[in-house]
């Protein structure tokens, strides 16, 4: 566990260390501010709750978060020092799992910094402070997934723009399989349960359900399970192809 | 104490790291050379357990590095080729970084970052970002990681590759300060640095062993071992002198440089430790040539190393 959280601090410290922390977060927020008010309408719908808000996360997401992930290994493969990494006495989950939830939390608090938005609602209006909660823990599990996946994909390659844009396309995939777009490419072949399968994979049927303000049980073991799976796939990615 | 059994690398078809075999105990420096592309790094690597062998297996400290990596891990510290670190973070938070991941606390923590600090210099740089030193500090930053557990097991990827002169020497120093309880392997191709800090050589090529000894006893299969080389003052001696000598029976042959007057005669083998010795001084002083130096050649290691390495490059 003190190695966890050795190599958390670590990664965590080193996104201020650079501009990285603060370019991310300005231009988050920003964006966030712009989607809301504009594009969303935010005064103009006249109710007081955030969906005009969290309806744009997953699409802000889509290329904001595989912009953390991207260098979550590919740097270290880059520069060497996974070599250093990996021959302290770490297991190679100790080092996904340290380096990821970094990673997450640093998404969390760019998404805490969104706080101003639920300040404007409550003194607008009365919103349901609840449903918003929800949203929110949501969003934040939605970023998981989407890190899961970009962490994955960061240690298959040395190069970050390869792992950005692998990790844009696969998190499209996910955001959208339950939509035509992903489904029709399945549909004419596979069986119906594998389509079906695919479809209640989608991230963005499983947000929207847990933004409504019902925390469902499934939902989070969705969010859980993508996360799993693909730390675990970045563990045997990372041996695979740590010393190539 | 390490110990590899027949360990082995292959990338496709090319094999990388041969079916390699030795231990090596505490109090040893061991040098290992090779051309690049010999398998030196690799073989640093699996023993790091940075990169999994195919087949074979080693030993850390009666850790296997493949059952128990971890164990292993703990008694070894290591500097990797080029000295990776993380160029965002200062030397003071680096090492504070390794020192939590190496389980250091309280007492223990303090007096050895504050030793290897010392030991390093690394003071003055400690809270710059480690992208701004120079190459030297970076390689010191690295070096300072790899021994701050005090492991029992230091291996080295050319701990001395880009440092000046000064430096070089400052870390050869470390190297034997800390060999008395230690073993430490370093890798390097410069020759003279084996002279200067191994206690024992192996020179590999393609991933094999072609020699194993103490680095005098490589030098001295030298066809230069007791060779003497004779300077003159005066360019008018220079063919009577090397006719004179080459009719010397612990004599088999001279190699001569004109252009600087030197003429190096190589002992014939079984004419005894100081035969061409001996016998040269004592010729030059009959004749009162005009001698600026006579030396006596223990053996080069970089000529050893082209006629060991050389015969397999093909």
């Amino acid at each position: 566990m003190s190695i966890i959280s050795a190599l958390f601090r670590r990664e965590l410290h080193s996104y201020f260390a650079t501009p990285v922390a603060y370019v991310f977060i300005v231009i988050f927020l920003v964006l966030m501010g712009t989607f809301t008010f504009y594009l969303g309408g935010f005064y103009e719908r006249g109710q007081a709750d955030l969906s005009a808000f969290f309806n744009y996360h997953p699409w802000l997401y889509l290329f904001l978060v595989p912009a953390i992930a991207m260098r979550l290994w590919a740097e270290e493969r880059k520069t060497g020092t996974v070599e250093l990494l990996m021959t302290l006495p770490v297991t190679p989950w100790q080092a996904v799992l340290g380096k990821y939830l970094a990673a997450w939390a640093f998404t969390g608090i760019a998404l805490a910094l969104t706080f101003p938005i639920w300040i404007t609602v409550n003194y607008l209006g009365n919103p349901d402070n609840g449903a918003i909660m929800a949203a929110y823990v949501g969003s934040f599990l939605m970023a998981g997934g989407f890190l899961a996946i970009g962490s994955c994909l960061s240690a298959t390659t040395k190069n970050q723009v390869i792992a950005f844009v692998l990790t844009v396309v696969a998190c499209f995939g996910f955001l959208l399989s339950g939509f035509p777009l992903v489904l029709d490419l399945f549909s004419a072949w596979a069986p119906q349960t594998i389509v079906d399968g695919i479809a209640s994979l989608s991230f963005l049927t499983h947000f929207s359900n847990i933004s409504k303000g019902v925390i469902d049980f499934r939902n989070l073991v969705y969010f859980a399970l993508v996360i799993a799976v693909f730390l675990y796939a970045n563990t045997i990615v990372l041996q695979w192809k740590q010393a190539d | 104490m390490i110990e590899l059994n027949g360990l082995t690398k292959r990338y496709g078809h090319h094999t990388v790291v041969d079916q390699l075999s030795f231990s090596c105990s505490p109090g040893e420096v061991l040098g290992f050379l090779g051309p690049n592309g010999a398998g030196k790094s690799t073989t640093m690597k699996m023993l790091t357990g940075f990169v999994a062998p195919d087949a074979g297996t080693a030993s850390i400290c009666g850790h296997s590095i493949i059952e128990n990596p971890l164990a292993a891990r703990r008694h070894l510290g290591y500097l990797p080729e080029g000295a990776p670190s993380y160029p965002e973070m200062t030397p003071g938070s680096f090492l504070n970084f390794i020192a939590d991941i190496r389980g250091l606390t309280g007492d223990t923590r303090k007096a050895r970052l504050a030793e290897v600090t010392e030991q390093l210099h690394l003071g003055p740089v400690l809270e710059q970002s480690i992208d701004t030193l120079s190459k030297g500090f970076k390689r010191r930053v690295g070096l300072a990681q790899a021994i701050l557990h005090d492991p029992d097991v230091l291996i080295l990827d050319e701990p001395t590759d880009g440092l000046d002169p000064n430096q070089k020497h400052e870390v050869r120093e470390l190297i034997r300060s800390m060999s008395a309880d230690k073993l430490i392997v370093i890798s390097t191709h410069i020759l003279e640095e084996v002279e200067a800090v191994c206690s024992r050589a192996i020179i590999i090529a393609a991933g094999k062993i072609l020699a194993d000894d103490a680095p005098a006893n490589l030098a001295a299969t030298s066809r230069f071992h007791n060779a003497v080389r004779v300077t003159l003052a005066e360019e008018s001696l220079f063919d009577e002198v090397r006719s004179a000598i080459e009719k010397l029976p612990s004599v088999a042959g001279t190699e001569s440089d004109r252009a600087r007057l030197s003429i190096t005669a190589l002992a014939r083998r079984g004419s005894g430790d100081a035969g061409p010795w001996r016998d040269i001084s004592s010729l030059v002083s009959e004749n009162r040539w005009n001698v600026s130096s006579l030396q006596l050649e223990g053996g080069r290691l970089d000529e050893v190393f082209r006629q060991v390495t050389q015969g397999t490059a093909a």
